[in-house]
């Protein structure tokens, strides 16, 4: 079970994993991204993604994939500025990952970054987002 | 409003309310007459005043109108067509008519949003699907397109959507239908896609260029057969899409597009069975290799399955659609053609592949039988390779072959002053083929003919199999066939069984006598491309109509080219884009669109060029009038339109909508009034009077064209004079001019009148109605709604009203507190009263969570109480789960709705009686409609995406 006091998010309801290794520092670190329970219960059965390819360069705010449920289509962006990875095809496959394990399986890109942005909200910040 | 009592008045017929119910509803409200309601409703400054002199006339009895239209049918003239060009003369089966075409059951259905009670569309519609994806060769259809020619264009920007290349260049093949060519033309300026016009069967596929994509028309729209496989793999090789429009019955003899390396089959299917009607409503098509169904726009059907996992269908993939995605949608195009899509789809159920495959051979061995004939005589036949379209050489003297023709009773094409084009279909004969040799100065006596080989060459005959499944296969008796339709009529939920109180979608009465001159081979016959002289009474129809239609609205002139509501507002955004450029004034690409408006609004600006600037609502639901300044200053000199709803898509009467307008004009924007819920206000309010400049209309809410199970619809534009210019003209209509005015804009059709051959419905209801009928339908309209609300106030909450607390023909009911307070969903609710025997409102729509309720005039009191009582003992059920007295997860609710084999098989465990289940109020043990699937799983299906018919086992 991921500790949610570990992640990072963005007011657009993505959490962000910094993996922060010390013998490599962030610095050389990827960061795992995903959406939260919050997002992943607003949207409903959680249908299809559409992520992007491994090796695409993004940028934070940009968007860069698609997440469909039957009642909407919502836009991955991009919280972080980097390169992608790895993109989780397990949940390409079981988009239903997104609803029953947000913070674990249903995770859906890693992003090789150089810096972390100063601007991501700890968990107590992104709770007064959602008001929960 | 009188008090008499007028035995042949149909009006009477039309509003379901007697006066005397109306006198009891009105003292339930506190009113003493529709007159003192609707005073009190419609805020004073917008209320229209007396119309001086009306074009319309007194109301009409039936008898009367059905004289005059008699009239206007007698003015055409049926020849023979011959022109082809994408229309095609057809046998429909009379089976097929009479079942499907005049039958409520299917054409007084709505769009199967609530599956349940809608699989036997569903399943004629994905036999549509699988019939387009095995005749196109390709993976996936969608359940129709509007018409071959918007087919191409939305074909074209899949095409950019998908495309990995980067440039915004398309290649269109030169030898495509005119028609065609113009809509592109006119689609793709608007959007930046630059058109590159090539003879592609003489192009070396290495000079193409760099492109997103290429466009084919397969056979030629000059009849001619060629294999662009070579054009299609260059454009796949620089990272672009092929489209191929193909024509459906051709593909039964010749490779289907999908074979020769298309990505995308568009088309018609017309001539299975669908009579030409002077341009439409016909179903066109769309197909698309796997891989991109998910850019397919329109509607797709799916198989799911239900809470028994038995199969079931259903709409797929509703969230990539405009109501959902608004501006990031994939298309502005909301409905389907459904009732013709029934009817192609039917046409090759009866006669199968084997049926299909002869009609074909039959029509290209008349074809070259023809082009035998024509070659004795001398004639010069432009290409060997053909189906059913041939070309002939007559220089300088096609116009005399084609009077020579018209002359005997058959109608020709002149592709220019050279060149003669001549079609064949299936219910060309032996005489008809003389008629066209006399034309050409061959004999008047008739010598020997017979059915030739087809001119269809070898390498591109077609070697796979189509329609193996069994329902294509098995009802090829008329008695089947009949049990077939019947089966699966009685499936579905329509206006034949009940109301269908669906909010903003006005569910009216379509009356027999509106119905009847549809079918008439007058207006049913007619090509259109058919010369002015034969179409004299269609023309004349149109203009009656277009001119009552300005006039109840307020406007100076109609087109009533847009064959759907999606298309009138592109066509009125796109006049707005070519009036602001006309002035100088490029720069005004900001379309302001309130946050409540229909997603549609938001899908069509961005299709129009235009880029969506969103207003911001009031709690009250209506536009913010102070955002709305402040999105104006922001946008001051890029403000194209304003696009508004009225009354709003909440139900209201806006108070405040001459400010609004007036801030937009003072902007120097124009005002794009939608005209989704002008049932609120015919003969109370005109859109031009309080500051419109155009809107959309919908003949298929207001105007009383039945909604066919999800199209055909009628989306005129009218506009006020100086928008004129730019509204939809087509370069083969057979008068550019409305009255004074002349439409100069580019076509948004594939024909010049859109849908001519369902106009006499919505003629017929103005000219049965009168003024004074329209007036008083409205008022028996928004007296329904109100007597709704009222009576539901006390159990739940109405969201929004208006003036004096007043709602307009349609409120929302909130059941966001119930479901807070029980868990019970609106979904719950919704499925509930499908065994209440209701078709659910609209739900979720405008707002997440509520039901938008309609009643329209033309229910009676009686079925309004039934609603009213089936809405109570709802929210007491719900009420029960709420107290605890059935678990949140098994109660008569959730479980909604119940079917026969629910109740009647294996062992009931469910914590209330089966009686409650199926005949929650006991009237309904004789009257109860038995919906044939439970819920159905909405995320399976669009986790597992099925869009073809499933095997027969599946059933098992």
């Amino acid at each position: 079970m991921t500790d949610l006091n570990d992640l990072k998010y963005t007011s657009d309801h993505e959490w962000v994993l910094i993996d922060e290794d010390p013998a490599e520092g962030v610095d050389a670190g990827g960061v795992v991204v995903g959406i939260t329970a919050y997002a992943a219960d607003k949207l409903g059965d959680v249908v299809f993604l559409e992520l992007p390819e491994v090796g695409t360069a993004v940028a934070a705010g940009e968007v860069v994939g698609e997440i469909e449920s039957t009642k909407s289509v919502g836009e991955l962006i991009s919280p972080v500025d980097g390169t992608v990875t790895e993109v989780n095809e397990r949940a390409v496959e079981e988009p239903e990952l997104l609803n029953s394990d947000p913070f674990g399986d249903g995770w859906l890109i890693k992003v090789m970054v150089a810096e972390v942005p100063g601007d991501l909200l700890s968990l107590e910040q992104y709770r007064e987002v959602t008001g929960e | 409003m009188s008090d008499t009592y007028d035995l042949d008045a149909f009006g009477r017929r039309h509003i379901g309310t007697t006066r005397d119910d109306q006198r009891l509803m009105l003292a339930t409200l506190g009113y003493d007459s529709l007159d003192a309601l609707v005073d009190a409703a419609v805020p004073s400054a917008i209320q229209m005043r007396e119309v001086i002199s009306s074009s319309i006339p007194e109301a009409a009895t039936e008898r009367q109108a059905l004289a005059e239209l008699r009239a206007l049918a007698d003015d055409n003239t049926v020849r023979t067509s011959m022109i082809g060009l994408g229309y095609f003369g057809t046998i429909t089966p009379a089976v097929i008519q009479r079942n499907v075409l005049e039958n409520p059951s299917w054409y007084t259905a709505y769009t199967p949003y609530q599956p349940e009670i809608s699989q036997g569309r569903l399943e004629a519609m994905l036999n549509f699907q699988t019939m387009v994806a095995d005749l196109t060769g390709l993976d996936t259809a969608n359940a129709s397109m509007l018409d071959e020619g918007t087919a191409v264009v939305e074909g074209m920007l899949l095409a950019r959507r998908a495309s990995k290349a980067k440039t915004s260049r398309f290649v269109v093949d030169a030898d495509a239908l005119p028609q065609t060519l113009a809509l592109l033309r006119s689609r793709a300026e608007a959007v930046g896609i630059e058109l590159a016009e090539l003879p592609l069967a003489e192009t070396d596929p290495a000079e193409l260029g760099e492109c997103f994509g290429v466009f084919v028309q397969y056979p030629g729209a000059s009849g001619r057969i060629w294999d662009p496989s070579a054009v299609f793999e260059a454009v796949h090789a620089g990272g672009g899409l092929a489209v191929a429009a193909a024509d459906l019955l051709a593909m039964t003899l010749v490779t289907p597009p999908g074979e020769l390396g298309a990505d995308v089959a568009v088309g018609t299917s017309q001539r299975f069975g669908v009579p030409m009607g002077f341009g439409g409503p016909h179903a066109g098509f769309m197909a698309v290799r796997k891989g991109l169904e998910r850019q397919l726009p329109g509607r797709l059907v799916g198989v799911s399955q239900d809470a028994a996992g038995h199969p079931a269908y259903r709409l797929s993939l509703q969230a990539r659609e405009q109501h959902i995605r608004r501006e990031k949608a994939t298309s502005n195009i909301c409905t389907a053609q459904v009732l013709l899509a029934v009817m192609a789809s039917m046409y090759a159920v009866y006669h199968g592949p084997r049926g299909l495959r002869a009609i074909a051979a039959r029509t290209a061995g008349m074809a070259s039988a023809l082009a035998d004939l024509l070659a004795d005589l001398g004639q010069t036949v432009v290409h060997d390779a053909y189906f059913d379209t041939i070309r002939v050489v007559v220089p300088g003297t096609a116009d005399r072959v084609v009077e020579r023709a018209r002359e005997l009773g058959v109608h020709l094409w002149a592709a220019d002053e050279a060149t003669v084009q001549v079609s064949v279909d299936e219910t060309t004969t032996f005489d008809e083929l003389h008629l066209v040799t006399r034309a050409f100065g061959g004999p008047e006596e008739r010598g020997a003919v017979a059915i030739g080989a087809t001119a269809i060459p070898d390498a591109l005959g077609r070697t796979t199999a189509y329609l193996e499944h069994p329902v294509f296969n098995t009802h090829h008796s008329e008695t089947a066939m009949m049990r077939y339709l019947k089966l699966l009529g009685d499936r579905d939920y329509a206006l034949d069984r009940g109301m269908i109180p669906l909010g903003s979608c006005t569910m009216k009465l379509n009356a027999a006598t509106e119905m009847q001159a549809v079918t008439w081979p007058e207006f049913a016959n007619l090509h259109p491309f058919a010369p002015v002289a034969d179409v004299v009474g269609s023309l004349a129809l149109i203009e009656q109509l277009e001119s009552w239609l300005a006039e109840v609205t307020g406007y100076d002139t109609v087109s009533l080219q847009p064959n759907a509501g999606s298309q009138g507002e592109l066509a009125g955004l796109l006049a707005i884009r070519g009036y602001h450029r006309a002035n100088g004034e490029p720069e005004r690409t900001v379309c302001l669109i309130p946050s409540s408006a229909h997603g549609t609004n938001a899908a069509s600006a961005v299709l129009a060029g235009m880029r969506v600037v969103v207003v911001a609502c009031d709690d009250r639901g209506n536009v913010d009038l102070d955002d709305l300044r402040a999105k104006i200053d922001a946008n001051a000199a890029e403000i194209a339109a304003l696009m508004i709803t009225y009354p709003s898509t909440h139900g209201v009467y806006e108070h405040d909508v001459i400010d609004i307008t007036q801030a937009v004009h003072d902007a120097g924007g124009q005002v794009y009034v939608d005209g989704a819920n002008l049932n609120a206000l015919l003969g109370t309010a005109r859109f031009g009077d309080f500051g419109g400049d155009v809107s959309h209309l919908n003949l298929h809410k207001t105007f009383c064209i039945p909604h066919g199970g999800g199209g055909p619809g009628v989306g005129p534009v009218a506009a006020k004079a100086h928008l004129a210019p730019y509204l939809p003209g087509h370069p083969m209509a057979q008068r550019a001019d409305h009255r004074e005015l002349v439409h100069g804009g580019g076509p948004v059709s594939a024909a010049p009148y859109g849908s001519p051959s369902i106009l006499p419905i919505s003629w017929a209801y103005i000219r049965m109605m009168g003024s004074e009928g329209l007036r008083e339908a409205t008022a028996a309209a928004v007296l329904a709604a109100n007597y709704v609300a009222e009576r539901l106030r006390d159990h739940y909450p109405v969201l929004y009203t208006g003036d004096n607390g007043l709602v307009a023909h349609e409120c929302i009911i909130d059941v966001r507190p119930l479901t807070q307070a029980t868990g019970v969903t609106v979904d719950d609710v919704a499925k509930r009263l499908i065994d209440y025997g209701f078709h659910a409102p609209t739900m979720s729509f405008p707002v997440a969570g509520t039901l938008m309720v309609e009643p329209t005039e033309s229910e009676d009191l009686a079925e309004l109480e039934r609603f009213v009582e089936a809405m109570i003992a709802i929210k007491a059920e719900a009420d029960a789960v709420g107290r605890g007295e059935f678990p949140a997860d098994d109660n008569p609710l959730r479980n909604a709705p119940h079917t026969a084999e629910s109740i009647a098989v294996g062992e009931w465990t469910h914590p209330y009686s089966r009686e409650q289940a199926v005949f929650p109020v006991h009237s309904l043990v004789r009257t109860k409609y038995w919906p044939p699937v439970r819920r159905v799983d909405q995320a399976y299906g669009d986790r597992n995406l099925v869009c073809a018919c499933p095997p027969v086992e599946a059933f098992a």
